[in-house]
């Protein structure tokens, strides 16, 4: 093999410690087929897992789930992310995370928190989650994480039902003491994309919320960083997802499979690794899940020829699949994809329908 | 851009963390969803910004380390100093 098929260090590492969470998001970015408790890997696993992912140049462990705080060893866990020199990322919904768990994290070197928040209406936020009371636990955990003096980040999914309270959503974030927001556009996968049509937002409520966010941004500049995940399904360009197939992340379900984006077992035909079975660097460099889709040999037209085939990657290759029908193709949500007029037809169903909560 | 005193004493703030990665050919500078790599000057810097040191003597120490004139250093450390306060990575 030449140098340049050597694939590059990863840099980040999702860990999904389980897929169970009391709250029941109609846009779960889980599998419909969730991992049962049974099948979690041990902390002891996750500590090796943590220093071949260190070993392979990984940087940061985002600590995710379903809701991490449903495993009772979750310190150990963070303790073992800190020994093993990565950065600990906890993405939590708050709920059923006590504050003596969360000092019991702080001490094990737990170094940022990210919460949940369903929307700046609290009745709202409640029927969104699926959960009377979700909202208040939120804020009163956030003012814990703020009070350890850990960097707080609150991340805030954005669909139909809260679209047009993002400046208020910002405001909460603020007044939280969050040093950074995220406003995610819904992505349709898993139970999102099961939920699809009653969580879609219409073409000039997104156009309205780009703007929204750019002048957000200006008004509190210094005061807190505005992230933003834009909604791919009006978009004229496809996301580079993942930052390429194997290039940047891999994603570690509870149950051990080693996947290049948490929604790739959605495309059928792949082989997927476990770490039970593997080292971290084996199933990076030659699972044949990792190597389907990494660089451009596999691109068909029009990604193939395209000058942005560096730039975005053909977009996402569970997109592909699932409205194109070959993970192959390009992202329909490019412009330049023979199938983009799906991806319209598909964003123009909009239906008030109760939500399909996730449920464990 | 942030004003660098002489009598500040710089650190990271929580969440903000210096590591080593072989892999990845050095030394890192790590913050929440963000990671920049830190050259030798940097690191030399960087290590220095416990919150025990003042700006003027950490300039004094890297000065007397590497036998450099000190205005040459006082002007590196304060860029440096100021640019990552800048982002929130450094308290002064």
């Amino acid at each position: 093999m030449l140098a340049l098929d050597i694939p590059p260090n990863p840099l980040g590492l999702l860990a999904e410690l389980t897929h169970r969470c009391p709250l029941g998001c109609p846009y779960c970015s889980n599998p419909l087929a969730l991992d049962p408790r049974a099948d979690e890997l041990d902390s002891a696993t996750w500590a090796r897992v943590f220093r071949e992912a260190a070993g392979l140049g990984v940087l940061q462990v985002h600590l995710s789930g379903g809701e991490p705080a449903a495993r009772r060893d979750l310190a150990d866990i963070v303790k073992a992310a800190r020994e093993a020199g990565l950065y600990s990322n906890l993405i939590t919904s708050a709920v059923g995370l006590t504050p003596q768990t969360l000092h019991a994290l702080a001490d094990a070197g737990l170094d940022h928190v990210q919460i949940s928040i369903q929307d700046s209406e609290q009745k709202s936020a409640d029927h969104i989650a699926g959960y009377d009371g979700a909202s208040a636990r939120k804020r009163a955990l956030a003012a814990e994480v703020v009070k350890l003096g850990l960097p707080l980040t609150v991340n805030m999914v954005v669909h139909r039902a809260n679209i047009s309270r993002i400046e208020a959503m910002v405001e909460l974030a603020l007044a939280l003491g969050a040093a950074r927001v995220e406003i995610a556009h819904v992505q349709y996968y898993g139970w999102a994309l099961k939920n699809r049509a009653a969580l879609m937002p219409s073409l000039s409520q997104v156009e309205q919320a780009v703007r929204q966010v750019e002048v957000l941004r200006a008004k509190h500049h210094g005061r807190i960083v505005i992230d933003a995940v834009v909604p791919d399904y009006y978009a004229r360009f496809p996301k580079p997802c993942v930052g390429g197939w194997g290039r940047r992340s891999l994603n570690v379900t509870p149950a051990g499979r080693v996947l290049p984006c948490h929604a790739a077992e959605v495309i059928p035909g792949l082989e997927f690794w476990t770490v039970r079975e593997h080292s971290l660097a084996d199933i990076w460099r030659s699972s044949p899940a990792f190597m389907a889709f990494r660089g451009t040999d596999w691109m068909q037209e029009p990604c193939k020829s395209c000058s942005r085939r560096e730039q975005d990657f053909g977009g996402c290759r569970c997109q592909a699949f699932l409205i194109a029908g070959d993970a192959r193709a390009a992202d329909p949500v490019c412009h330049l994809s023979p199938h983009h007029a799906l991806v319209e037809q598909l964003a123009a169903v909009r239906e008030e329908v109760p939500y399909s909560y996730r449920h464990s | 851009m942030a004003q660098v005193s002489d009598i500040s004493h710089p650190r990271l703030p929580r969440g903000v963390r210096l590591t080593h990665n072989e892999a990845q050919g050095g030394w890192i500078l790590l913050a929440p969803e963000r990671v920049f790599k830190a050259d030798a000057i940097a690191h030399e810097i960087l290590k220095r910004c416990t919150g025990e040191a003042s700006v003027a003597q950490i300039v004094d120490d890297l000065a007397m380390t590497f036998n450099a004139p000190r205005e040459r250093i006082h002007a590196d450390v304060v860029k440096l100093l100021a640019t990552l306060a800048d982002k929130k990575l450094l308290e002064l």
